[in-house]
C-alpha cells in the first residue's frame, strides 16, 4: 500500500537489477522525481548515459505532472511521511526554505563547483547558510515584442512601461482600424496564482518600490511606487489588454500572442522556441528584450525562475545520488540542454560560449535579462511563503479588478503580513 | 424489510440468528475495510485540528485544545482580539460561496433534471438514444470537462462569447472566468451542464415506478395535465427526488475539482474545500487546515440530520 509506484515501475526495477548483476557490486538505482512532459523525461535519459557508465549506477525517472502547485502538494506529502522511495526531488526555485528541513545539505560536497553558478542562484537555494539544492537550469522572463509592427509604425522597442503602455495603444488602434479587430497590445498573466506575483513584483519592483518583502524580513510593500505600478497596470485592463487577461495563465496569453494578436508580450523563455515553430503565425517576426523599467533610464526587474536538485534527508542512496546531482548540474550536461532543448544554464561562463552563441543566440541575450533577476522573498519568510506570495497576488488580483484601490488594498495586505509575519518569519 | 421482520415477530428463530451472523460475516470485509479508509482519517483529522501539527513534523504536534477555531487574548489595554477560523473572514466567504453554489445549482439542477426526465418519460421515436446521449454530460471526468469549458469560456477565442455575439446577446467579448461578477455564474453553468442528467436519470426512476393506469384513469375523468402533474407525479415521484436532492447537496457542499481548475484562487469562487486544502498543503498550517475540514464535515452532517428530519426522508425505503 505505501510504495504503489514499486509496482508500476517494476521493469525499470527488472532492468536496474540486470544492470547491477553486470555491474559492479554497489551499483544503486536512484530515483528522480521530476514534474516534466514526455520529451524532457527522454532527454533526462540521455544526458545521463555518460554518469551511469561511469559510475555503474542507474537512474530512474518518476514523472511528476506539469503544474508546479501539484508537484509542491505531492512532494510535501511524500517528505512528511519521510517516504525513502525518492532520492532525488527537481524543485522550483521558491522552494528552498520552505523544504529545506527534508533534504541534505549539499555546502561540503559543492566547494569545488559553487563559484561557477550565478551567485543570486546559489543564495535563491541557501536557506541559514545550508545549500539545499544544486541549480539545473534557469528561467527568467522578458518582453517579447513584434518586430514587424515596430517597424510598419516606426517605433523603438520601448524601455519603459509607460513607453510601452502607450505604444501598445497607438498600434492597437491602427491595427484595429487597419481591420484587424481582434488586436491587443500587451498580454500578461493576471489570473490569481504565483504567476500573478512574479508579474507583479517586476511592476513594483522596477518602479524602484521594493520587493514585497526585504531580505532582511521588513514589510515593504505598502509604498508610493507600488502604488504608482498597479495604478498603471490596472490601466492596461481592458485597454490595451483584454479583460479576460485577469484569467490568463503563462499559456492563455501565448495563445494570443502566437495567433498574431498582440503586439507585447510578457513571457517566459519557452515561449521563444514556440513561437519559432514552422507552424507559427509570427515565426521570425518577433525578438526578445529586458522587461521595461518604470522610471527614465531606470532599473527593469525579471522575476527568477527555475528549476534546481535536491537531495532527499531518507534517501537511502545519498552518494549515489550526491554524484547524480553534480553530474547534471555540471557545465558539460548544461551546455548540451542549452543546445537541445535551449535550456538556460545557471553556469556564468556558458553565456559566452561560442557553440551556444551560435546555435542558440537567444541565450546570449538572456544574460541581460538574468543580471537584473529579482527573487521573489521565499527566503526571509521561509515556510511562510506560499501563504505571502497568495495574500499578494489577491490584493493585486483585486485591484486590477476595481475591487478596492491600490492605496486600501495596499495597505490592508501590510497589515495581514504583519500579522502573519508575528513576532518574527 | 429484513429489520421490520425482525421487529415485529419477536421470537426469533434459530434460522433467522444463523441467517443474521451469516449477513454479519459477509458485511465484515467491508465494514473493516470502511474503518479502514473512512473512520480512521477522519477522526485523525479531527484529532489533528486540536493540536499544533504542521505538514513538516506530522507526529510532533501538541494538544492545543480549542485554538484552530477560536481562542482570544486580552490586551493590557483591555481589547480582546479573536484568532481562529471561526473569526477568519477568508473561511466565512468561502463558507458563503458554498452555500449559495450549492443553493443554487441544486435548486435549478432538480428543476431541470425533472423537466427532462418528463420528457424522457414519454414515449417517442428514439427514445432510448436521447437517453443515452444525455448522459455523455455526466459520464466526463470533471476535470476534463472544467478545463474544456475554461476554453469555451475563454474571452478571446472562446465559443460562447462567439455565439452570443453573432446573435446579438452582448456587445462585446466577456471575461467569464476573470470577472468576480460572473465567475460564479461560469461555475454554476458548469456544473448545471455536467449534473442535471444525474438529477434527470434518478428522477426518471422514480417516474418509471408510477403505475400508467393512473394517467389513464386522470385522462378519462378530463382532469387538466398541469393538476395531474401537482396532484399524482410529484407527490409519487418525490421520494426519489428527495434522495437525489440529497445526493446532490452532499456532492455541492464539497465541491472542488471544477473550482480548482476553472477559477483557481478566485475570491468570488473559493469553497470550503479549496480553503482548508489551501491551508492543509500549500500554506504549512496542517492544524488549522484540518479545523477547517473538520468544520466542513459538522456542517455537512448538521444539514444532512436536518434534511432527513425536517424531511421525513425514509431512508430505509419501508414506507414506500
Amino acid at each position: 500500500m505505501k510504495k504503489p509506484w514499486k509496482y508500476i515501475n517494476a521493469p525499470f526495477l527488472s532492468i536496474s537489477i540486470a544492470a547491477s548483476v553486470i555491474n559492479v557490486a554497489q551499483a544503486e538505482e536512484v530515483v528522480l522525481v521530476s514534474g516534466a512532459v514526455g520529451k524532457d523525461i527522454e532527454i533526462l535519459k540521455e544526458i545521463v548515459k555518460p554518469w551511469e557508465q561511469k559510475t555503474g549506477h542507474t537512474l530512474t525517472v518518476f514523472p511528476m505532472p506539469a503544474s508546479t502547485t501539484d508537484q509542491f502538494a505531492q512532494y510535501r506529502l511524500w517528505l512528511a511521511a519521510g517516504n525513502a522511495d525518492i532520492d532525488v526531488f527537481q524543485t522550483d526555485v521558491i522552494w528552498a526554505p520552505q523544504l529545506a528541513n527534508n533534504f541534505v545539505d549539499l555546502t561540503p560536497y559543492t566547494k569545488d563547483i559553487i563559484n561557477q553558478h550565478f551567485p543570486s542562484i546559489i543564495e535563491s537555494q541557501t536557506s541559514n547558510g545550508k545549500l539545499v539544492a544544486l541549480p539545473f537550469f534557469t528561467d527568467a522572463p522578458a518582453l517579447y515584442y513584434r518586430k514587424d509592427l515596430l517597424e510598419k509604425y516606426q517605433k523603438a522597442a520601448p524601455t519603459t512601461w509607460q513607453e510601452l503602455t502607450a505604444t501598445a495603444k497607438e498600434i492597437q488602434t491602427k491595427e484595429r482600424q487597419a481591420g484587424n479587430d481582434n488586436m491587443w497590445g500587451f498580454v500578461w498573466q493576471g489570473n490569481s496564482y504565483e504567476g500573478l506575483t512574479c508579474n507583479a513584483l517586476e511592476w513594483v519592483k522596477s518602479f524602484g518600490g521594493g520587493q514585497i518583502v526585504e531580505a532582511d524580513g521588513s514589510i515593504s510593500i505598502n509604498n508610493e511606487k507600488a502604488i504608482e505600478a498597479l495604478k498603471l497596470a490596472k490601466s492596461w485592463v481592458g485597454n490595451i489588454s483584454p479583460a479576460g487577461v485577469l484569467a490568463y495563465q503563462e499559456e492563455d496569453a501565448r495563445g494570443v500572442w502566437q495567433t498574431g494578436n498582440a503586439v507585447f508580450m510578457r513571457n517566459w523563455p519557452y515561449a521563444y522556441a514556440l513561437g519559432n515553430m514552422e507552424t507559427s503565425t509570427i515565426k521570425d517576426q518577433f525578438a526578445v528584450m529586458p522587461l521595461p523599467s518604470g522610471t527614465e533610464n531606470g532599473p527593469s526587474a525579471a522575476t527568477l525562475g527555475g528549476w534546481n536538485l535536491a537531495v532527499s534527508s531518507y534517501s537511502t542512496k545519498k552518494d549515489a545520488s550526491i554524484s547524480l546531482i553534480k553530474f547534471l548540474a555540471s557545465e558539460e550536461v548544461q551546455k548540451y540542454q542549452a543546445l537541445q532543448s535551449s535550456r538556460l544554464p545557471t553556469i556564468m561562463s556558458l553565456y559566452d560560449d561560442p557553440d551556444i552563441k551560435q546555435q542558440q543566440p537567444m541565450i546570449a541575450q538572456w544574460k541581460d535579462v538574468f543580471l537584473q533577476a529579482v527573487p521573489r522573498p521565499s527566503a526571509p519568510t521561509k515556510i511562510k511563503y506560499n501563504e505571502v506570495s497568495s495574500k499578494f497576488f489577491s490584493a493585486v488580483h483585486a485591484t486590477l479588478l476595481g475591487s478596492g484601490s491600490a492605496e486600501e488594498n495596499l495597505e490592508v495586505l501590510e497589515y495581514e503580513l504583519e500579522e502573519l509575519k508575528g513576532s518574527r518569519w | 424489510m429484513f429489520n421490520k421482520h425482525t421487529l415485529t415477530n419477536p421470537p426469533i428463530s434459530s434460522l433467522q440468528k444463523q441467517k443474521q451472523r451469516a449477513a454479519f460475516w459477509f458485511l465484515a470485509p467491508m465494514l473493516l475495510v470502511l474503518i479502514c479508509v473512512a473512520a480512521w482519517p477522519l477522526l485523525r483529522s479531527i484529532y489533528f485540528s486540536f493540536t499544533d501539527t504542521s505538514l513538516t513534523d506530522l507526529y510532533g504536534g501538541e494538544w492545543v485544545g480549542f485554538k484552530n477555531y477560536l481562542s482570544w487574548k486580552t490586551l493590557s489595554s483591555g481589547r480582546i482580539i479573536y484568532s481562529g477560523t471561526l473569526v477568519d473572514p477568508a473561511w466565512w466567504n468561502a463558507v458563503w460561496n458554498t452555500v449559495k453554489f450549492a443553493v443554487v445549482s441544486v435548486t435549478l439542477e432538480t428543476i431541470i433534471g425533472l423537466m427532462v426526465a418528463l420528457v424522457l418519460n414519454a414515449e417517442f421515436k428514439g427514445r432510448a438514444l436521447v437517453r443515452a446521449a444525455i448522459l455523455i454530460p455526466w459520464a466526463i471526468p470533471t476535470i476534463v470537462s472544467a478545463k474544456m469549458w475554461a476554453w469555451m469560456f475563454n474571452d478571446q477565442f472562446g465559443i460562447i462569447n462567439d455565439m452570443l455575439l453573432t446573435v446579438g446577446l452582448i456587445d462585446h467579448k466577456i471575461a467569464w472566468t476573470a470577472n468576480l461578477d460572473t465567475a460564479m455564474l461560469s461555475v454554476l453553468i458548469v456544473d448545471i451542464w455536467k449534473t442535471t442528467p444525474f438529477m434527470a436519470l434518478l428522477c426518471l426512476a422514480g417516474l418509471q415506478m408510477i403505475p400508467r393506469d393512473m394517467y389513464e384513469s386522470a385522462k378519462i375523468d378530463g382532469i387538466h395535465p398541469i393538476k395531474v402533474f401537482f396532484q399524482v407525479t410529484l407527490p409519487l415521484v418525490k421520494p426519489a427526488l428527495m434522495v437525489a436532492v440529497i445526493f446532490r447537496t452532499l456532492d455541492a457542499l464539497r465541491m472542488f475539482d471544477l473550482v480548482y481548475v476553472l477559477t483557481p484562487n478566485s475570491t468570488a469562487t473559493k469553497t470550503m474545500s479549496i480553503i482548508s486544502r489551501e491551508n492543509l498543503i500549500e500554506f504549512d498550517k496542517f492544524a488549522y487546515g484540518s479545523a477547517q475540514s473538520t468544520l466542513l464535515f459538522a456542517i455537512i452532517a448538521i444539514f444532512v440530520a436536518l434534511y432527513i428530519w425536517l424531511g421525513k426522508l425514509d431512508l430505509n425505503g419501508d414506507k414506500s
